[in-house]
């Protein structure tokens, strides 16, 4: 079927199967920077942002987006420019796999939260998982990232 | 230094965080086949009859292949150097299936949908076989899993299929038991490690296509290009000269994608139709089908005398290498050659052991290789020692531990599946990582443990760790670097960068050399066609080998700047001062500038392209060591456990990039605590996996990791470039040993099996509760 979803800002028109995650018709769309970690929302790998709000697109059904708006990290390059110095800084990007979803999830919990706390930060993003780092750069990098205000 | 030893973003963080074409998928052809697997519902099973007719039938199907399509020639997948010390035992796909998630055929079709239905068309019968389910059971085992005679070794492992055998080896120094039998305390105590997932983000992914030169192309996520190009010619008989591998950005490996995938099938699909093909691991393909850490047993004896003085250690180890043999015998070696060292007084050490197949998914490499299980059971024993004898563990170890400027005997006798390299420890820095790790943890503060409150004690517990940089005589790396127009250097590395930032790390390298910026050397790695022979990404060896291949490269290459200069500013070599930007003559002042040299070169005068190239292959495995310190704060009720802090001191010489050093240690430890707390391949007794997924295998979050605090010890090995040794693998082998000690401390019961959850600890418990009550 036909659906109608607003990508990065663009109107977009897709076909797609009834059973089809947005995860895989972004993809076939060229929207690579979506990828596919561990089939069943336990990652956080192909996080994109549905109206705003992260959330894994591996179990999004596509035609739940018709009508609706889709924000990849093609959408907000300026921002993730600006995170991607912190992770630098820090040295908290080593296989990069989840980086743009983490990306996006930091993009939206900064506009969500005010001053968070290390717990409430930690929490946000428990569902971003990593197996490179260990974590602690990445917070650092985060904090940082949060605090500023440009 | 200006670059090294600096802190540096890595050269590819940018673009990979704003989503740039990088990783293998992303280089898939949208026409491509997508290829999947019928794997195996039975743990041993022979294939008695095979119906692939409807599926055959299907519009949209272009091919389904059963063990009748290949020749059967038996090969490995590990992915190491020629000749493998792992044994030839497994074909492309064979008529038996020795796992659950084993190869039964595979299907290439249009779209994702028709392959799926494919698979659910094919008709298979089975003969079931008795699976071998226990590791412990599989010698001598009436259920011979690898009875098939075309299989070897290829150099003598102690290989003996009909026993269930893939590898087995002996080594002593002295005559442990006799030195045991005069011990005045002795410790023997048996260890079981688990098998633990890998759990890389980015799922095993590779794809083929054939190119208007009819060659064939992959790009895989492998540790390994240049091994996965030999090893597709050498079992599908593809010409070398006719294969490409392309080795573009890694989500991540650990091991796991040293060995070789999915690279059989698309390979041999795309070669025999034309057309492009690729296969992506499901996560349940990744956690049943790929590789898992070898589960150990560990007999461990420890003789000493009653003040101290460690006498000797004995160490038997039994290995379960799974359905397939992949580095069976070295990752067994390695719990020995990288362990025992580190208590190199002793009169007397034996190392012996089994590696046995069995009907569970094979085990591979993973980082630690090894290491990780023998330091579980060896600093385990050595803490259980030391209440004995009611010695403080830290004063034990500084009394019993190896030190700067000695050696110890194992390094000449055990190698990786050969003989070892004797070599002197001319940077080791154990003593301070043991003394600045007690001062960081607070040790003197809380150990043996504090009573918190009514419900919490805190505790700590240490242990000490080496490893090795790369494989001496074996590993090999090579660079090209290339001076452009406009003074700025290409360098091509067969070296694989998976994420652990070696790219960065090697450009460091040649811009310290070359005195110029990171910005000015372009990095490209990992293609058979483009860039120089590199054994891969394993054995802790990119930093060190491909490192030093770098270095002699860069220095090449500046011994070639200077000759031009000096034609240039009319003298000798020896006249030249070079600022990393300007040359100058130091007698008449006369200069040319890099860039104006580098233009010169390529349009006006004397033109030429210079490139040098350099290879090195390590003459000793100069091992990085760290001392690990946990504190805890466990409920004695619940048994749950809060990791507080973990400190890790580290000895890995220069740090070339101390961030991307500390990732890497911080990465390791991360993983380590996964195995000492929770991860587990849980396998039934009916052999199914029922791990396999995330929501079921846990791995840390980030909740769960409140302080890691990491340190790196003043260090200089003189064989590394600038001073470096290896750091890949070092972090991950203390926190399971560290854990258990500080379990101890708190509460006065042994952990000897991992992972160590609650149940175990409050199993212990009450175990310990009980004979107190019987007394």
């Amino acid at each position: 079927m036909r659906i109608n979803v607003k990508v990065n800002n663009e109107n977009k028109v897709f076909d797609v199967e009834i059973g089809e995650y947005l995860l895989d018709t972004l993809r076939k769309n060229h929207y690579i920077s979506v990828r596919k970690g561990c089939d069943n929302t336990s990652c956080g790998v192909c996080t994109v942002l549905f109206d705003g709000k992260p959330v894994p697109s591996c179990s999004l059904l596509a035609v739940r987006t018709d009508g609706h708006e889709i924000t990849t990290v093609e959408g907000i390059q300026k921002e993730a420019d600006i995170i991607s110095d912190y992770f630098g800084e820090e040295g908290a990007d080593q296989c990069g796999f989840c980086n743009p979803s983490m990306a996006l999830t930091l993009y939206a919990m900064k506009k969500e939260l005010i001053h968070p706390t290390d717990e409430e930060i930690k929490k946000y993003l428990v569902g971003n998982l990593c197996r490179c780092t260990g974590y602690i750069s990445q917070h650092e990098a985060i904090k940082k990232y949060m605090g500023d205000s440009k | 230094m200006k670059v090294v030893n600096n802190i540096n973003p890595s050269v590819d963080g940018k673009g990979i965080m704003m989503g740039r074409t990088a990783y293998s998928d992303d280089y898939a052809m949208d026409q491509s086949l997508i290829v999947k697997v019928l794997r195996s519902p039975h743990p041993y099973a022979k294939i008695s009859k095979i119906d692939t007719s409807k599926a055959k039938k299907l519009e949209g199907v272009e091919c389904v292949l059963t063990y009748q399509d290949f020749p059967r020639i038996p090969f490995t997948r590990a992915g190491q150097g020629y000749p493998e010390p792992s044994p030839h035992d497994k074909f492309i796909l064979d008529e038996f299936v020795r796992y659950i998630g084993d190869e039964v055929c595979v299907v290439a079709a249009s779209t994702d949908a028709i392959c799926d239905e494919a698979l659910s068309m094919i008709d298979v019968e089975y003969e079931l076989l008795e699976p071998v389910l226990d590791f412990e059971k599989a010698m001598d085992n009436l259920s011979v899993i690898h009875p098939e005679p075309e299989i070897h070794d290829m150099f003598p492992i102690g290989f003996e299929p009909l026993r269930n055998i893939a590898a087995s080896y002996a080594m002593h120094v002295g005559d442990v038991e006799e030195t045991i039998k005069n011990s005045e305390v002795v410790i023997k105590q048996s260890f079981y490690t688990q098998a633990q997932a890998h759990v890389m983000l980015e799922p095993h992914t590779v794809n083929a296509r054939i190119d208007y030169q009819n060659r064939l192309v992959l790009y895989s996520s492998t540790q390994t290009p240049f091994h996965v190009r030999r090893i597709l010619s050498q079992t599908l008989s593809i010409p070398l000269s006719k294969i490409r591998v392309i080795k573009p950005r890694v989500g991540g490996g650990f091991g796991g994608k040293q060995a070789l995938h999915g690279e059989m099938f698309v390979s041999y699909i795309t070669y025999t139709t034309g057309k492009p093909s690729k296969m992506i691991y499901s996560r349940k393909e990744v956690f049943e089908s790929s590789y898992t850490r070898h589960p150990m047993r560990l007999d461990i004896t420890l003789g000493s005398t009653k003040d101290g003085i460690l006498k000797a250690i004995d160490c038997y180890v039994l290995s379960d290498t799974g359905a397939y043999g992949e580095h069976a015998l070295t990752v067994f070696m390695v719990a020995g050659s990288k362990v025992l060292p580190l208590y190199n007084k002793v009169d007397s050490v034996r190392f012996h052991g089994h590696v046995v197949y069995t009907n569970h998914t094979s085990a591979g490499a993973y980082r630690g290789y090894g290491a990780i299980q023998g330091n579980y059971a060896l600093e385990s024993a050595i803490d259980m020692l030391c209440h004995k004898l009611e010695i403080d563990p830290i004063l034990f170890r500084q009394k019993n531990m190896i030190k700067e400027n000695e050696t110890s005997p194992i390094f000449a006798i055990m190698g990786e599946g050969t003989e070892g390299t004797a070599m002197n420890m001319d940077s080791c820095k154990l003593e301070f990582c043991v003394k600045r790790g007690k001062e960081l943890i607070g040790w003197d503060n809380i150990y043996p443990c504090k009573v918190e409150n009514e419900q919490k004690i805190r505790s700590v517990g240490m242990a000490i760790a080496m490893q090795g940089s790369g494989i001496p005589y074996i590993d090999m790396g090579s660079a090209t670097i290339k001076l452009n127009d406009g003074g700025f250097y290409n360098l091509m590395i067969g070296a694989t960068d998976i994420g652990q930032g070696s790219d960065t790390v090697l450009a460091q390298i040649a811009a310290e050399e070359l005195q110029t910026s990171l910005d000015k050397i372009i990095v490209y790695s990992s293609d058979t066609d483009l860039t120089p022979f590199d054994t891969g990404a394993y054995a802790s060896s990119t930093t060190y080998v491909s490192g030093n291949a770098v270095l002699r490269a860069a220095k090449k290459m500046k011994s070639m700047l200077f000759e031009e200069a000096s034609k240039v500013l009319n003298c000798e070599d020896i006249d030249i001062i070079y600022d990393g930007i300007i040359f100058t003559n130091k007698s008449n002042k006369s200069s040319i500038t890099l860039v104006d040299l580098s233009n010169r070169l390529t349009y006006n005068e004397d033109q030429q392209q210079l490139v040098a190239t350099s290879s090195y292959v390590g003459h000793k495995s100069p091992p990085p060591f760290m001392a690990g310190f946990i504190e805890i704060l466990i409920d004695k009720e619940t048994c749950e456990i809060e990791i507080v802090n973990y400190v890790s001191v580290v000895d890995c010489g220069t740090t070339i990039n101390p961030k991307l050093a500390k990732g890497q240690v911080e990465g390791g430890i991360v993983q380590g605590l996964g195995m000492a707390l929770y991860e587990n391949v849980v396998i039934t007794s009916k052999g199914k996996n029922i791990t396999s997924d995330l929501l079921n295998y846990k791995v840390p979050t980030r909740l769960e990791i409140k302080n890691l605090t990491t340190e790196f010890a003043k260090s200089y090995e003189e064989s590394g470039p600038f001073g470096a040794k290896s750091v890949g693998e070092i972090g991950i082998d203390t926190p399971p040993a560290a854990l258990a000690n500080a379990i101890e401390n708190a509460l006065g019961v042994r952990l000897t099996q991992l992972p160590m959850t609650p149940e175990k600890i409050r199993n212990a418990l009450n175990i310990k509760e009980k004979i107190k009550n019987e007394k």
